[in-house]
């Protein structure tokens, strides 16, 4: 795993020398978009003005999510029914609607019925990467909905106010990142007995909290510095509305942009975890169990731990792509200002 | 200067006391007696020698009366005994793995570095061009792609179908030079790809804010080669970033390992501490996350005060 992820943005570089260029470090130090109302752009226009590459990271999220929420559709509301192979049937074991044993093999080779083979125990792989999307989609998702609502207001609400609040909180925040990151999530999975996509969601989810709070902080002292809140004050705007109506809107579309960088770490911390076999329980497929599970029969077939590294590998890296993308266009949009 | 000094003392004092403390607690709550563990089905059959256990144990005394014999012992460098491998030391253990898991950290850091300068370095003087697109792309695959997916690729490629490297296993120093990097090179390349995009990034965004500093100008107008200025005169000034982080990323790769030692089988921290999760071995869990978070928050604080030992303009603020 990265020991430098998104979240580390710890490392207080000097700021006597600003590079041109953006760098992550950079991030935290963006001015918000203020003043104006920021012209709502259609997804079209956004996407039409991106770099290739970027464009084909775009479609492949797109896809992924989508064969996601398919698969889940699929086994939660049609039982099945939908054109997708049961991800957890063994298609060479007996079946009881026919009476007879499957005519499917483990380790199959890529086939109409098959699209990418089968594993070592006779299941449908693609199915199993369609599931494992699910895994990785809803940490993701709970990930940033905890960073960005509790990391975020958290943020916020110390930047603007400072004091002791700010002292406390952020040594809170210190002491949670003076751990290594997968060592404290590794003690903290252990603590529960069953893991369910609940539970390590949720362990997950607080750990991005720390990570989202620096950015947001960082973001929420310079905005309340700005004319705009100087003024609010100066019409007995109460601090609370401050806090609402001016700092917390202004800090979000940056937080947003930083949340699709974070959520890359996130698909690979939840690989990682389900590699060492400690994040949801099998039979529930995930990228990481299923490259771990075939690992074991890697000189007989490596495809099978080439689908699942592929679809790991390219999510995280259309997230890094696409997520530096908004990042750029943000800081491009700021420094207009 | 002093004053400074005094307050990263107090700061590293308190870090390290809230890092105990939440190490502590957060085992505490692991469900499940460790008297019943360490006796397993006596211990539910005798409740009277359960009793006796947990009073050896201290199980019955309340929460800071036991946080704190713990952390008076912890000082001491006696972290307890493993509860499932009766009378293994938690300390002994450390001691004994932490070589393996430094030796790799250090390996993938040195790795890093040498591949990452001159990728920053290219990247930099040739700032926008074909040569920084590509480092950058790199860089970018290289940071996307979790390092147990490299290991896996490299254990197929050398281990299985080139038959060059075993595919794992761990032999130590003492068995030979050649033998110990035959069984580190892998896992430790593909621990230092991450490192690497981390580091060049880093090189080439520094760098280039240094080319752009009066005295490049000026070596390039008496005629210096371009490589003489980069490496001689552009280089060193980039380089403190990379120094701190390099510092910071050693002490994070200590528990960083935990994957490429799992997917080695390496006799590292990291191999232990999974095991002792499955195992539920309360002691050598809290003994070694402690362990590594300790030395970590020290590494930190090191290169911060190195930092400003090197830098005087960070002295002077």
């Amino acid at each position: 795993m990265t020991t430098t992820g998104p979240g580390d943005s710890k490392v207080e570089f000097p700021r006597d020398r600003l590079s041109p260029i953006s760098t992550e470090a950079d991030v935290s130090m963006n001015l918000s978009a203020v003043g104006e109302k920021p012209r709502r752009q259609s997804f079209f226009k956004i996407f039409g003005s991106m770099p290739l590459m970027v464009k084909i990271s775009a479609v492949w999220l797109i896809f992924i999510v989508g064969l996601a929420l398919y698969a889940k559709l699929d086994t939660s509301v049609f039982n099945g029914a939908l054109p997708l192979q049961d991800p957890d049937f063994q298609t060479n074991n007996f079946d009881v609607r026919t009476g007879d044993f499957g005519t499917g093999e483990r380790l199959e080779k890529p086939s109409g019925e098959h699209w990418l083979g089968t594993d070592a125990i006779a299941r449908d792989t693609f199915a199993r990467i369609a599931h494992g999307g699910w895994v990785s989609l809803i940490v993701a998702l709970v990930a940033a909905s905890f960073g960005l609502i509790v990391g975020g207001f958290l943020g916020a609400l110390v930047g603007y106010v400072r004091g002791w609040t700010e002292t406390v909180v952020m040594w809170a925040i210190d002491v949670i990142l003076a751990f290594p990151a997968l060592v404290l999530l590794l003690a903290m999975v252990s603590i529960f007995r069953v893991r369910s996509l609940f539970i390590i969601s949720l362990v997950i989810g607080v750990l991005s909290i720390p990570a989202y709070t620096r950015v947001a902080r960082a973001n929420s002292l310079a905005i309340s510095n700005r004319e705009f809140v100087t003024a609010a004050r100066a019409i007995g705007t109460s601090r609370t509305k401050i806090l609402f109506r001016e700092i917390i809107p202004n800090v979000m579309p940056t937080l947003i942009s930083y949340a699709m960088v974070a959520a890359a770490f996130v698909v690979v911390v939840e690989g990682t975890l389900s590699f060492l076999g400690l994040s949801v329980q099998l039979p529930q497929s995930t990228w990481g169990n299923m490259i771990n599970q075939a690992r074991s029969d890697i000189k007989l077939d490596v495809w099978q731990v080439i689908y699942p590294s592929l679809a790991l590998t390219f999510s995280v890296l259309s997230l890094n792509q696409v997520g530096d993308f908004f990042q750029k266009r943000r800081s491009v949009r700021d420094s207009a200002i | 200067m002093a004053k400074l000094l005094a307050a990263r003392f107090v700061r590293l004092l308190a870090t390290l006391f809230a890092v105990t403390l939440v190490s502590f607690f957060m085992v505490v709550l692991l469900p499940g007696d460790p008297a019943v563990a360490i006796l397993g089905q006596d211990g539910v059959q005798n409740p009277e020698l359960l009793q006796q256990v947990q009073d050896e144990l201290g199980l019955n005394d309340p929460l800071p009366v036991r946080y704190g014999r713990w952390l008076g012992s912890a000082v001491q460098g006696d972290l307890g005994d493993s509860y499932t491998n009766r009378g293994q030391s938690v300390a002994d253990t450390i001691r004994d793995r932490v070589p393996v898991t430094a030796q790799l950290a250090a390996m993938a850091i040195l790795i890093a570095v040498i591949l990452a300068v001159p990728m920053g370095v290219i990247g930099a003087y040739k700032q926008g061009r074909w040569p920084d697109k590509a480092t950058s792309a790199s860089a970018q695959v290289a940071l996307s792609v979790p390092n147990f997916i490299t290991g896996i690729f490299f254990i197929w490629l050398f281990a299985v179908k080139l038959n060059l490297l075993p595919a794992s296993n761990w032999n130590r120093m003492s068995n030979g030079l050649g033998a110990n990097l035959k069984t580190a090179i892998m896992p430790a390349t593909a621990l230092a790809l991450t490192q690497m995009a981390i580091f060049s990034r880093l090189v080439r965004s520094d760098m280039i804010a240094t080319l752009q500093e009066n005295y490049i100008l000026a070596a390039r107008a008496k005629g210096m080669s371009d490589r003489f200025i980069l490496f001689r005169h552009a280089l060193r000034p980039s380089s403190l970033s990379l120094m701190t982080i390099v510092g910071i990323n050693f002490g994070a790769l200590l528990g960083g390992t935990v994957v490429i030692e799992t997917l080695f089988a390496i006799p590292g921290l990291g191999f232990r501490l999974i095991n002792a999760i499955s195992q539920r071995d309360i002691q050598v869990i809290q003994g070694i996350t402690v362990f590594i978070a300790v030395v970590y928050v020290v590494i930190n604080t090191i290169v911060d005060l190195l930092y400003i030992a090197i830098d005087p303009r960070i002295r002077r603020k």
